[in-house]
Formats: structure tokens, sequence, C-alpha cells
């Protein structure tokens, strides 16, 4: 799942026109990945508590191979591929991750064309 | 001035979702406030912080605006304490205050908009904004909430849900991660707290902080119902009945979805959301109905008399 979780950053990064990290931050690639995707994208730190508790709960399922670890590791990774998904459809939009300036300004014109 | 003197009366800027979606939110932290002897001065003829629509066509715009709510609380009402329940609020607050403490363009204008209003100018470090967990946690505290508990919230289990703009970014939160005592911007703490000190057990929840998707409520409405889908579902197998919120846009968002995800994906999930001035209004033996708990979507009543709070 920690490869999964990998992988929808590698996902952002790459969309981005970047080549994802081999690094690790903390013993992570993960935290690399995200502070790689993070750069000069504010809101991209929205999913940071995400990624690190993925890392936390890879942690856990290591010591104790639980099903409750586990199945919190799946959610926190569908989390992350959920969020990584919406940004990426509104890759650009604003300073935070509520932004749809372009949207809005897109049917701002489009209503100025009509009328 | 000890924190605990200053929080006693603020100036308070519900802002505008306490109004329309977020009323239930408005009635509980008044009412929690008169049951804690804690006082709020509304801060007279406030407006708009700025929210998500105007900070996107112009920041400085935003700026300004969240700086005319703290001009009228500093320089009007002469309060040094202004407290905000909001997340959007409280951080548009705390990020106007940043900027003009560091953006000289922010304070031209600022300076400028405000003369043509006819205000004084606010000047940064006039005032202290706080979160209504700052004002309950710091302005009365767990030894003295639970000195006048009424009603223990013994067998809620709650999920606490920041929200992502509570901590976000912890640049404009100076006061944060200060060490013992203060708050947590990777694992914020003072609702567990306040709520632990009610009674409550709290579950060990990992998506506190997560996305909820409610900036894409509007542009990709699908992608926020899967969000709080899977929020709502966490939470549930991490045991809780109920999931704590401390902004109106995370409640609505998460119940709006809730009802969403069943209609349009036909995944029904059970867990409640209640507002923690909801919860703390409860165990300090306010009446559901003076909390507003009819209000919200999901059944909180419902819950609250299965668990012998009702």
């Amino acid at each position: 799942m920690l490869a999964a979780a990998e992988a929808v950053l590698e996902e952002w990064v790459r969309a981005r026109g970047e080549v994802p990290t081999q690094d690790t931050v903390e013993g992570f690639r993960l935290l690399a990945l995200h502070r790689q995707g993070a750069r000069g994208v504010p809101s991209f730190n929205a999913c940071r508590e995400t990624c690190r508790e993925i890392a936390y709960h890879y942690n856990l399922a290591g010591e104790a191979q639980d099903k409750r670890t586990q199945l919190m590791m799946g959610m926190l990774v569908r989390h992350l591929e959920l969020f990584v998904r919406g940004k990426m459809e509104v890759e650009g939009l604003g300073e935070f991750c509520c932004a749809s300036r372009p949207l809005r300004q897109q049917s701002a014109v489009e209503e100025r064309t009509d009328g | 001035m000890t924190e605990s003197t200053k929080y006693q009366r603020v100036a308070y800027y519900p802002g505008c979702a306490l109004e329309g979606t977020g009323h239930a939110y408005n009635s509980s932290t008044k009412a929690v406030g008169k049951a804690l002897g804690l006082e709020l001065d509304e801060v007279k003829n406030w407006n708009c912080c700025g929210a998500m629509e105007v900070k996107n066509v112009d920041p400085k715009v935003q700026t300004y605006l969240s700086s005319r709510v703290m001009s009228i609380a500093a320089n009007e009402m002469k309060a040094k304490v202004v407290m905000a329940p909001c997340n959007g609020c409280y951080h548009n607050l705390k990020k106007a205050e940043y900027d003009l403490a560091h953006d000289a363009a922010s304070r031209e204008t600022v300076e400028r908009i405000s003369k043509k209003a006819g205000h004084e100018t606010y000047q940064a470090g006039s005032l202290e904004t706080i979160h209504a967990l700052d004002w309950i946690k710091d302005g009365v505290g767990e030894d003295e909430l639970k000195r006048r508990l009424k009603n223990s919230l013994k067998g809620l289990k709650v999920a606490n849900y920041y929200g992502c703009m509570y901590t976000r970014p912890r640049h404009i939160y100076p006061e944060k991660d200060r060490g013992p005592g203060s708050e947590s911007t990777s694992q914020p703490h003072f609702m567990d707290d306040l709520l632990a000190a009610a009674g409550a057990e709290n579950v060990d929840f990992p998506l506190k902080t997560a996305c909820c998707g409610g900036a894409h409520t509007l542009s990709d409405s699908d992608i926020s119902t899967k969000l709080v889908l899977n929020i709502l579902r966490a939470a549930e197998a991490a045991g809780a009945d109920v999931i704590a919120t401390e902004c109106p846009t995370c409640h609505s968002g998460l119940e709006m979805h809730q009802v969403r995800a069943e209609k349009v994906l036909g995944e029904k999930t059970k867990v409640r959301m209640l507002y923690f001035t909801q919860l703390l209004g409860v165990a300090l033996g306010v009446s559901p109905r003076k909390l507003g708990v009819h209000e919200n979507v999901s059944d909180g009543i419902e819950l609250l008399k299965e668990k012998g709070l009702a």
C-alpha cells in the first residue's frame, strides 16, 4: 500500500512535468515525493498529514499485522488518491485547494460571449 | 494578563456561514459560552472575510475585507481578542494579519481602501485572532470544564475532525507548535482535549486533518462525495458514533455528502455529525434544542437518546 501511495504521488509529479524523486525524507520516499509535489503548490500541503499518517500506519503495520491498521492504511491511501485525482482535474487553480477561479473565469467569458 | 482572563470577553466574529448553514454552530457556541461564563461581544457591522470567492479574484481585497473586521474590533470596540469559530474566517483573518505584517503591497492596498471606505486602517499586531477551540481551551480549560460538567459524555465514541484550514498553512499560525500546552499543526488536539474532559472517548482517527473536498463541491461533486465517504467510513472503522466538527463548511460538507453518497453511490454510513460546541453543551446540561441539534441533517437527537444524553 505504501508503494500504491508513492505511485499516486508519482503521477502528480509527472503530470507537472517533473521526474519523481528517488530521495527519502525521514526514511520515506513518500514524504520526499510529497515535498516535491508541493513545491510551488502550497495547496498540495492539504495532503501532507495524510502522507505522514500513511508512513505512521506503515510503521504500525510492520510492528503488528493487525487488520484494523491495514484497513486504516487502505483508507488513507484511498484518500490520497481521491485528493490527487481532484487536484489533477483542477490543476493550477488558485492558491488553496478551494480555488475555482479559472473555471469561473471561463464561464464568465462564455457568459459575456453569449450576451 | 493571562489567556484565561484575556479570553473571558472577546469580540465575536461569527462570519456568513454561521448565519446560514452553520446556524446551529452559532447558537451552540453562544450557549456554551454562557454556560461557561465567557462573554461574546459581536463585531458591529461585520462583513464577509473574503472567503474563497474574493480571495480567488483578488487576494489583496480579501486581506482588506478581513482587515476591516479586525479594524472594527480593535479600533471601534477596543477589543484585544477576536474569536472566529469558522475555520475559513479564522484562516482568513490570520492570513490578513500575516500579510499586513510582512507585505508592504498588502499594507498599501488596505490603507488605500480603508481610507476610501472611511474607517481607520487596521494595524498588524493590534488584535489577537483565535478559534472557538482556543477560546474554550485557554479561556476555561479542562479542569474548570470538568468541574462544571452535568452530563458526562461517557460511552460516546468521538472522531475529532479538524479539516484542513485550521492548521494550514503553518506560517500564519505562529502560536501553534510551541510545545506543551500549544496546539499542534500536524496532530491538532484541542478538540480531543475538551471532549475528553467532557467524558467522551476519542477514537484514533487518522483523517482528522484530511481534505473533505469542500473546494470541489461545485466543480466536481463526485470527488467531494468520495472524499467525504472515505472520511465517514474511516470514522466508522475507528469505532466512532459521532464525528465532532469545528467548522461550518466541513460540517455541512460531511452531512450533505453523506446523503449524496447514499443517493448517488448507494453507500450508506451511520456515523453522525455534531459540532463540538453541541457536544460540550450537552455535557454542560444545555438542552439539545438550544444547541440546535434538531437543525443538523444527520440525526443527532436519536444518537443522544441512544446514549442517554437527551
